[in-house]
């Protein structure tokens, strides 16, 4: 049941993604940030089998800051991308992953864009994207409201209609969601929807 | 057949090993390196030999950083650098990739020093012809640290020290001239040993600064001919005053 989406808007990409970890019927806990921050101007959205997700994504991460030490210059979202699938690729027909990747990323020359990477190596250059159950509602909603060059303000708006859509449709909705953005000062957190907090379990 | 698996590097009959010799003697004719620890701060200084009129300067780069918080600089092969850099790199990330925390300076030293040592102690191969200088910030406690290692593997701690061409002139003047300095005055006092066997001028050293928050900084050439000048302004401003003296007598 884990939900991750984004889009494209001016200057900026933005993802989102559910925060729970989920093992059958227990959940360890709601907190879980599926988003890593793969270098200063990039940011990874990934769902799939846990252990694999945090595997792939790391060696991804640290496989991209090895170039930039090497080159002296930060590969380009596009290259990341393509090294991402590359990976993947190469894995798919000896040992799969089962991640699926949203990666978004800022570049002076070219700007924002946004890259759907899935388990079985696809890549699709894209300006919104959707992954899991939860993608049934966030890209039909996304395909409703989604205009290009959308303001920060208009774009997480629609990841909010996104995140009620899915929190009243989808059976088992997770409960808490992360929001990342990325633009030209960087990528970083944007804000977190909660509707159930970890950390203040009540007193017996 | 002709077999390639016998060692290159042997003991002579009175205990030495000719070849990690001969590799040190190649790195007595590489340029003048110098690093000098402060409190706050870590200096790297090179030796540029005048380039050519047509290469492009910016290709040529001495001082590398290996990860964020640590930098590398060395006397000797230039070919073999690149590898042991590139090693150490992979092993920088690595490192992090599987305990999750940043190599911390003595760790990477002391895994360079080790891949150095291999080659001294392997079949078909020769030792590397160069010797290190590496500085950088432990992650956790954030003490500066400079480390060097040499072609026979050895690696040691120090508070400054200097390796290439001249590399005894300018531990001299280390030794004589050192003390715990921080900020611009590391910076002056690596400069100053360096211009000990160096031709003065931005274009004949190249300089970096680490400090903790900033990480690794190459200096300009104007920024470093502006210390040049305050060197000399210094020097010139001690010798009129050894001179004044004298002549109030």
């Amino acid at each position: 049941m884990e939900c991750v989406f984004g889009m494209v808007g001016e200057g900026f990409a933005v993802v989102a993604a559910d925060t729970s970890a989920v093992h059958s019927i227990l959940v360890h806990k709601s907190n879980e940030d599926k988003i890593m921050v793969l270098d200063s101007h990039k940011l990874i959205a990934a769902s799939g089998e846990p252990g694999d997700r945090v595997q792939f994504t790391e060696y991804i991460q640290k496989n991209v800051a090895l170039y930039q030490f090497r080159n002296g210059i930060p590969l380009t979202t596009a290259a990341a991308a393509n090294f991402t699938r590359g990976e993947l690729a190469t894995a798919l027909r000896k040992n799969p992953y089962s991640v699926n990747i949203l990666l978004a990323g800022y570049d002076k020359e070219t700007g924002p864009s946004l890259y759907y990477i899935d388990y079985i190596a696809t890549l699709h250059k894209v300006d919104k994207g959707a992954f899991g159950y939860g993608s049934y509602f966030s890209l039909s909603t996304m395909d409703r409201h989604y205009h290009s060059r959308m303001s920060v303000e208009e774009a997480i708006d629609l990841v909010d209609k996104c995140i009620i859509e899915i929190r009243s449709r989808l059976v088992v909705a997770p409960p808490n969601f992360v929001i990342k953005i990325v633009d030209k000062d960087g990528a970083r957190e944007y804000a977190w929807r909660e509707t159930v907090k970890d950390a203040d379990v009540a007193a017996a | 057949m002709a077999r390639y698996d016998r060692a290159i590097t042997v003991f002579s009959p009175d205990g030495h090993l000719f070849q990690v010799e001969y590799a040190l003697e190649a790195v007595r004719k590489g340029n003048a390196a110098v690093g000098v620890r402060g409190t706050d701060t870590i200096v790297l200084g090179v030796e540029k030999k005048s380039t050519a009129k047509l290469q492009d300067s910016r290709s040529v780069r001495k001082i590398v950083n290996l990860d964020d918080h640590i930098a590398l600089a060395c006397a000797g092969l230039k070919a073999d650098a690149r590898v042991l850099v590139n090693r150490a790199r992979i092993e920088c990330q690595s490192h992090r990739l599987t305990v999750e925390d940043p190599v911390t300076v003595e760790y990477i030293t002391r895994y360079i020093a080790g891949l150095q040592q291999k080659y001294t102690q392997s079949g078909g191969v020769r030792p590397f012809g160069l010797s290190t200088l590496i500085i950088g910030f432990d992650p956790y406690s954030g003490a500066p640290s400079l480390y060097q290692t040499d072609p026979s593997g050895t690696f040691s701690a120090w508070k400054a020290n200097a390796t290439g061409r001249n590399s005894n002139s300018i531990r001299e003047f280390l030794e004589k001239n050192y003390k715990e300095t921080s900020g611009q005055e590391t910076v002056k006092l690596a400069i100053r040993a360096l211009l000990e066997v160096v031709e003065s001028g931005g274009k004949n050293i190249e300089v970096a600064v680490m400090t903790k928050e900033q990480g690794l900084r190459q200096l300009e050439e104007a920024e470093i001919d502006a210390i040049v000048a305050e060197i000399d302004a210094e020097k010139a401003a001690a010798e009129a005053a050894k001179k004044a003296p004298s002549k109030e007598t």
